[in-house]
């Protein structure tokens, strides 16, 4: 019964939670009803049998549970009886349709992710309450400690309450921008498991991995264009781990991959997607990466890279969302087309505007443009002014190999 | 996972309360324990006696020194220690803002450190020799 419970928790803990806060409008007493209601579950299951509707069983159970708690609580304070008489649910509508319990995960998506939420605390709402992360996993991945995390959660679920912010997936009018800060968190979740922001390790598969499974979740619900986008662009990045990196850690970029390791499922699924996105029409910066991500995808090797339709999905890209990475990135893919004298060129107007001037990653592809220009001592400037801007153990690394290719080449 | 949850009080701040506020504190506070018990959070407890039975044992110019009373010399006293079994610490701080007990001084929560690895690697080492 114990097994059968975990396997339960594991399964549907995230919809039964999403649910109770739904019915009682409260993060934490819908957390305590739900433990409260397996604590129930394991104490009566073994007598009378496991119900034909486990969840409905845990739901209501938790409802009630979270009823009662309210009601003992009131002998302190009246408030709280009248909020449990609130609550108390009507006798017909006792029982919740599975299509209501599944919009509920959505609902709480949406809720976790609201504009009025700092950026970090929609993060941390997000992966606790719709991914089940506990805060001490959350905050190490984060690298911040769990009290600081924990407080940061608390918070948001007060301001939740305060604002008494609405348990709702927002209205079409409201829809797309709402959906973007959504698509953003996710995104975010995912880009700090592939590419961590600082640490001794590149990639945090368990994070890409949730950030995976809430785009699923999201699409099954709500199948918009950019979601799809984003999932595929997920999917195509992941598709690379194991060849992202070498067995010792070493970063292995792009190009020198070995394209046999490359995942071919997720890159079926990820192109599906976008082309699925594409003929939407109604598509965003989310499916132009992913469709970037796609042509390297199907490349069968580095050199039959289509790069001419690589820089015209940048042009595009760069005129959707402008922005400096972006156009760092299409003068890439002009080097690989035109030859990288055209891509230093666009790379220094770049740096002569004043951005990206402390983006390492801006030094380190100027740098690698000059050393096959043959312009050594510009080369070795760049990497090392890269190196000193990146926090990434594995691309120090790296940048140190370059440099001292470029000693040895003298 | 298990949270070790420390009670602080001011010793004479409860001394001074009216008998009937006692009474009411002191039920408020039974009854949110049994409600843990019921719910499986409750993994372990006891109240300490006054700071005053305390004895404290330290190591001294290689022998162990007691001196009568409380090791830290605060105001706050630890009152007693509560072992909750929670689902990370956000749920242990939920858990415990409830407590009527909060009322009565602070409550520090630290997660229980698990040795078990520490142990292991110890008895290997005892075995070897």
């Amino acid at each position: 019964m114990r097994a059968h419970l975990d396997a339960l928790y594991r399964a549907e803990s995230g919809r039964i939670l999403a649910t109770l806060i739904r019915l009682l409008r409260d993060f934490d007493l819908a957390e305590d009803a739900m433990h409260d209601a397996f604590a129930a579950a394991l104490r009566h299951w073994p007598e009378s049998g496991i119900p034909d509707n486990p969840r409905a069983w845990l739901v209501s159970t938790g409802r009630f549970k979270a009823i009662d708690a309210l009601r003992r609580r009131a002998r302190f304070d009246a408030s709280q009886d009248k909020i449990a008489d609130e609550l108390t649910p009507p006798a017909s509508t006792a029982h919740e349709t599975d299509d209501t319990l599944e919009d509920d995960r959505l609902r709480l998506v949406f809720t976790c992710c609201h504009p009025s939420l700092n950026p970090e605390a929609r993060v941390a709402l997000t992966l606790r309450e719709v991914c089940g992360l506990t805060t001490e996993e959350i905050a190490r991945a984060f690298l911040t400690s769990a009290p600081t995390l924990a407080q940061r959660i608390v918070r948001a679920k007060a301001k939740i309450r305060d604002l008494q912010l609405p348990y709702e997936v927002p209205s079409a009018e409201e829809l797309p921008d709402r959906l973007a800060t959504v698509l953003q968190v996710i995104h975010l979740v995912f880009n700090e498991g592939y590419a961590a922001s600082s640490g001794t390790s590149l990639t945090r598969a368990d994070l890409t991995s949730e950030a995976i499974r809430l785009a699923r979740l999201v699409i099954e619900l709500l199948p918009e264009p950019e979601a799809m986008g984003l999932l595929a662009l997920m999917l195509l990045q992941e598709s690379r781990r194991t060849a992202r990196t070498s067995a010792s850690g070493e970063l292995i970029l792009l190009q020198d991959q070995d394209r046999s390791q490359w995942d071919r499922n997720l890159i079926a699924e990820g192109v599906a997607l976008v082309e699925r996105a594409l003929r939407s029409k109604r598509f965003g910066p989310y499916t132009l990466q992913a469709a970037i991500a796609a042509v390297h995808a199907e490349a069968p090797a580095a050199a039959e890279t289509d790069w001419p339709q690589i820089v015209a999905l940048y042009t595009l890209l760069a005129r959707t969302e402008p922005s400096p990475v972006i156009e760092l990135n299409r003068a890439v893919a002009v080097a690989m087309r035109d030859g990288p004298a055209a891509g230093l060129a666009l790379i220094d107007a770049i740096l002569a505007r004043g951005e990206l001037t402390d983006y390492h990653l801006a030094h380190s592809v100027r740098a690698d443009l000059c050393r096959r220009l043959d312009r050594t001592t510009e080369a070795r400037s760049s990497y090392e002014r890269a190196l000193s801007l990146t926090r990434l153990e594995p691309e120090r690394r790296f940048l140190e190999n370059r440099l001292r290719e470029l000693d040895e080449k003298k | 996972m298990k949270y070790i949850c420390l009670g602080y009080i001011e010793p004479n701040k409860f001394e001074n309360l009216t008998e009937s506020e006692r009474n009411a504190m002191v039920d408020e506070c039974f009854s949110y324990d049994d409600e843990l018990r019921k719910n499986g959070h409750f993994a372990g407890g006891e109240a300490l006696q006054p700071p005053q039975t305390a004895a404290t044992l330290r190591w001294e110019n290689g022998k162990v020194a007691i001196t009568d009373g409380p090791y830290a010399e605060t105001k706050e006293q630890i009152g007693g220690i509560l072992i909750l079994e929670a689902r990370d610490l956000n749920h242990a701080i939920q858990i415990m803002s409830k407590h009527p007990g909060v009322k009565a001084g602070p409550f520090e929560i630290r997660p229980a450190a698990d040795l078990s690895e520490m142990i292991l690697e110890s008895e290997q080492r005892r075995a070897g020799h």
